[in-house]
């Protein structure tokens, strides 16, 4: 007993170190795919900039605030000196400056970085479903026709095109090691484009709090190679349960901190009926004010829709 | 009868929330019975609860932000504690739902009823003694403000004991805070402490506003004001422009949990985003509001403790305008993973750039007041200094989470927890700690402790950095917010070192308190007899410490900035007047406290569904109101007798005023 308290206490203290070289855990700054590459090199790159102006007003501040102390009285004092125009003129262009440069970095890699922008590649890209439920995920693959909960998996150096819709709350789809997040919204659709160049099993999360389960509302992301994207293909659908509107309302009843499971197939319009349950009309989907029969047709959750939405 | 309201709404099975209960009704028996004892309840009444000074409102808003600090405070030490034990197996001491509600209260109590009171209760005192004024424009609007805000911290804390609180985090976005999935009363609570207190803060801005545009003294310009006044004026017009929109928002949030209606559920053609967006056209407003005045007492006080004007005056206004006017345009970037296009997001991300200028331009105007100054190292002046080391940090921060590219990544992770707290302790808290330092004097008579305030900054902030750093590096590291547990052990050591931060903040509220106390026992030796305790530049020091109620016997003419030096330098300072005449000064009135006293009961009948109640505590709110309008006898005149002999015994005790200043000048050169 008494040794495994002494380990308790050495395994406490190895973590010391990492305290101080923390930098080789930080997973921002360990991105595994493109777009979490140029988002650190971003924000590297802003950081620096701004430490220009940040690092002399701390030392400035200090040292003024020391040379010119009370007791100081070699110092010059001049108590009337309020203003001076070569000073006022640095103090503004300065900073000025510094946000025009910072300023159309942001513009460009805004737009580059766009979450909704496909990403350049040979490699056709590979499309993921996500909804956000109480407090899971729901993930589809409409090319495989399979889907999973918590758990994805996709070949490295293949585009990843998301689509993700929330079931209730409002979420964020995240996987920090592949780059940027997009929220998850009921009744909307929103789009991430994400790539991994490096395999790995990557921690999935929600960062948008929606509920009591929403801490342990994570998933697994597998990058792999193609086979091995093959193979976990061949696993879901070896699967014995299957998901389509009949069984999804079961899925929707709010569960916490689920494991993976998998279904060897799922209906086709699952998604799409998720998305626009709260549409009415066969093939015109349109917000806004409807008349008693429209009403009576929101009630009834899971419609099967044709509505066809884009991309 | 009671709505939803049962008995089952007081948790008697939850220690933590019954053990608080009891400390606090202990505290409460023995203040009535010690003002019982010492027959001190028709002061209390006629002195306090029904003034009209804005001195004293301001004390007492400064007193129940206080007290809403601690209770703040409480609920952030329990989230430190709770995720310094919740790794793996480890659940910590507070379930998910018990967590939920104290995340939100803790956003919604530091910067609804800590921060905004304290900012208010600094106005209060100070603003009309700066611009020569003997009140605010409506004095019973000021007192009605202030019982207003008290009814919506009264809501607040009875959450805790009957019923819930929101669950939702501060910002209530729906569907999470809509009836399918908050169906208890928590988000009502959230409501009506909301409403009641924002219809105060309204009230307030509308009534500073007009103070400053129409009471300023005879010969003050509006390029003359003083930069607190400027500040806080800037903060009112925002106060004005921006708390409607919470209002009108929290309106349809209520509709839709009252009457069902959709304007922020997907059904019949809600949307959510648009619950998003007026929530920040508001929140963001919000931010600029609590931090202006800040920098404005940084201005004064750095001002003041190097006995130097303040360092581009001009520039200093028309930054502050600049940030006024920008505040309203950068709203979107609370949200740019919500899927806005890629103009969208850099027109916002370049615009909150932008608002980094004059903010930078501010911290230089104050390193050039510094410049060739003789620095007093005074409490106020290290809480301005730490302000200035802290705030620019977290402002760099902040310029990194406006590019959208880094936004995408550090969106609702520790490192914007951090960020945050980075301003707003930073800045907007360290400033009130030093605008209280600098003001107490002026309206309680007698200064404040040097070293247990001392003692205050130098664990605030070391407290500051031990808490908030190791969130900085947990957002490189992937943690998200408002988690309650987490699986990853490497996040463990630092939220235990973040834990040992928020002790040491403990120490330094402790500080705080004792200074006060301490203060108290000692105010005889502390006494500022001159009142200008600091050698002061602004009109507040030209009157007596406290002020007497009318502020100035004989207002005093303006020609510059800095109108109290000016005088002192042409010995104008302390020149009586060969008569005096008489003063038009208000009464005071319990209506104020009857309408906020009934606000509450009305929110509390809301909240719980009791409509007899609501209808008549509504009915009694503007019939109240109605009384008091067509109340004809609301004001008195001073006479000249009775100012003449108020002004006798301040004079003896200035009579001596040069002979102080240069003393006061040779204490403050020793304490440094």
């Amino acid at each position: 007993m008494k040794t495994e308290l002494y380990l308790g206490y050495l395994k406490r203290l190895s973590w010391l170190p990492l305290l101080m070289l923390g930098g080789c855990n930080m997973t921002l700054l360990d991105p595994k795919g493109q777009v979490g590459m140029d988002e650190k090199s971003l924000i590297i790159t802003s950081t620096l900039l701004m430490l220009i102006v940040v690092i002399p007003v701390i030392v400035m501040t200090l040292a003024f605030a020391w040379k010119y102390r009370a007791s100081n009285t070699k110092a010059t004092y001049k108590p009337n000196w309020s203003h001076s125009t070569p000073i006022e003129l640095v103090v503004w262009l300065v900073p000025c400056a510094i946000i025009a440069v910072l300023g159309t970095l942001t513009w460009t890699s805004t737009h580059e970085l766009d979450p909704y922008r496909p990403l350049d590649s040979e490699v056709k890209p590979i499309v993921i479903q996500a909804v956000s439920l109480d407090w899971k995920w729901l993930f589809i693959y409409p090319e495989q026709g399979i889907a999973t909960i918590n758990e994805i998996a996709f070949p490295t150096d293949t585009p990843v095109n998301f689509q993700i819709t929330s079931q209730n709350a409002m979420n964020s789809f995240f996987i920090p090691q592949l780059g940027s997040q997009i929220y998850s919204m009921a009744g909307m659709q929103t789009k991430l484009h994400l790539i991994a160049n490096k395999p790995g099993n990557f921690d999935g999360l929600s960062s948008n709090f929606s509920g009591d389960g929403f801490s342990g509302m994570k998933f697994q992301a597998i990058a792999t190679s193609e086979k091995g994207f093959a193979d976990w293909v061949a696993k879901v659908k070896a699967s014995p349960k299957t998901l389509d509107q009949s069984n999804y309302p079961e899925l929707v009843k709010p569960s916490e901190n689920d494991p993976a499971q998998y279904f060897s197939s799922v209906s086709p319009t699952l998604y799409n009926s998720i998305l626009m349950q709260y549409m009415h009309g066969p093939s015109t989907p349109q917000l806004g004010a409807g008349n008693k029969d429209e009403m009576q047709d929101m009630k009834n959750m899971h419609m099967p829709m044709n509505a066809s939405i884009e991309e | 009868m009671f709505g939803l309201l049962t008995l089952k709404a007081v948790p008697l099975d939850v220690p933590i929330v019954m053990g608080t209960l009891a400390v606090v009704a202990l505290l409460g028996l023995a203040v009535v019975a010690a003002l019982t004892y010492y027959r001190k309840w028709s002061y209390l009444w006629t002195e306090w609860l029904t003034s009209v000074d804005h001195k004293k409102i301001g004390v007492m808003y400064i007193f129940v932000a206080m007290i809403m600090l601690l209770r703040g405070f409480a609920d952030a030490i329990m989230m430190r504690g709770q995720l310094a034990m919740a790794e793996g197996a480890n659940h910590g001491f507070l379930p998910p739902e018990h967590y939920d509600q104290i995340f939100t209260a803790h956003g919604v109590i530091m910067i609804i009823f800590m921060a905004m009171p304290f900012m208010v209760g600094l106005m209060n005192i100070a603003v009309p003694l700066q611009i020569g004024a003997r009140d605010v424009a409506f004095p019973f609007l000021n007192s009605l403000s202030f019982w207003l805000f008290v009814a919506g911290a009264i809501l607040v804390n009875l959450s805790l004991g009957v019923g819930e609180f929101a669950r939702t985090g501060w910002v209530a976005y729906p569907p999470l805070s809509e009836l399918g999935y908050s169906p208890g009363v928590g988000v009502d609570y959230y409501i009506w402490a909301l409403q009641l207190s924002g219809l105060g803060t309204l009230l307030t801005g509308v009534n500073f506003l007009v103070t400053v545009l129409k009471m300023r003294t005879p010969g003050m310009k509006l390029m003359q004001m003083p930069i607190f006044t400027w500040t806080c004026t800037f903060t009112n017009i925002l106060i004005v422009a921006s708390f409607p929109i919470l209002t009108a928002t929290l309106a349809l949030l209520s509709l839709d949990r009252y009457l069902d209606m959709h304007f922020f559920t997907n059904e019949l053609g809600g949307n959510a985003m648009m619950y998003i967006n007026l929530f920040w056209a508001w929140g963001h407003p919000e931010v600029y509001i609590l931090i202006l005045p800040a920098f404005g007492i940084f201005s004064e006080v750095i001002s003041t403790f190097t006995g130097k004007r303040l360092f581009g005056y001009t520039s200093m206004v028309w930054a502050t305008a600049a940030i006024t006017v920008l505040g309203f345009v950068v709203w979107l970037h609370h949200f740019f993973t919500m899927g806005s296009g890629a103009n969208v997001n850099a027109f916002f991300g370049v615009a909150t750039m932008i608002i980094s200028i004059p903010t930078g331009v501010k911290l230089f105007n104050w390193l050039f007041t510094i410049f060739r100054g003789r620095l007093h190292f005074t409490t106020p002046v290290l809480w301005t200094l730490g302000f200035m080391v802290t705030f620019t940090v977290g402002g760099m921060t902040g310029v990194l989470l406006a590019v959208p590219g880094a936004d995408y990544v550090l969106h609702n992770s520790l490192f914007l927890i951090a960020h945050f707290h980075n301003t707003i302790i930073g800045g907007a808290v360290f400033g009130y700690l030093a605008g209280f330092t600098f003001w107490f004097p002026k309206a309680f008579g007698f200064k404040l402790d040097e070293r247990l305030g001392k003692c205050a900054f130098w664990c605030w902030i070391t407290g500051f950095f031990v808490a908030f750093m190791p969130l900085y590096v947990l957002g490189f590291m992937g943690m998200t917010r408002r988690l309650n547990h987490y699986d990853n052990p490497l996040w463990h050591p630092y939220l235990i070192v973040a834990f040992f931060g928020a002790v040491l903040i403990f120490c330094g509220i402790a500080f705080q308190i004792a200074q006060i106390l301490v203060s108290i026992k000692n105010r005889d030796a502390l006494r500022d007899h001159t009142g200008d305790p600091w050698g002061g530049r602004t009109l507040e020091w030209s009157t007596s410490s406290p002020p007497p109620f009318y502020n100035f016997a004989q207002l005093p003419t303006v020609h510059a900035v800095d109108a109290f030096h000016e005088m002192k330098e042409n010995d104008t300072a302390y020149l009586r007047p060969a008569s005096y005449s008489p003063i038009h000064m208000p009464k005071n009135t319990a209506a104020g406290l009857v309408i906020g006293l009934i606000g509450a009961v009305f929110g509390f009948a809301m909240i719980w569904h009791i409509w007899w109640m609501a209808g008549l505590s509504f009915i009694g709110m503007v019939a109240t109101f109605i009384v008091r309008s067509y109340n004809q006898d609301v004001d008195y005149y001073v006479q000249p007798d009775e100012i003449e002999r108020i002004e006798n015994q301040r004079f003896p005790r200035e009579a001596g005023h040069s002979h102080n200043r240069a003393q006061h000048a040779q204490q403050l050169a020793q304490e440094v």
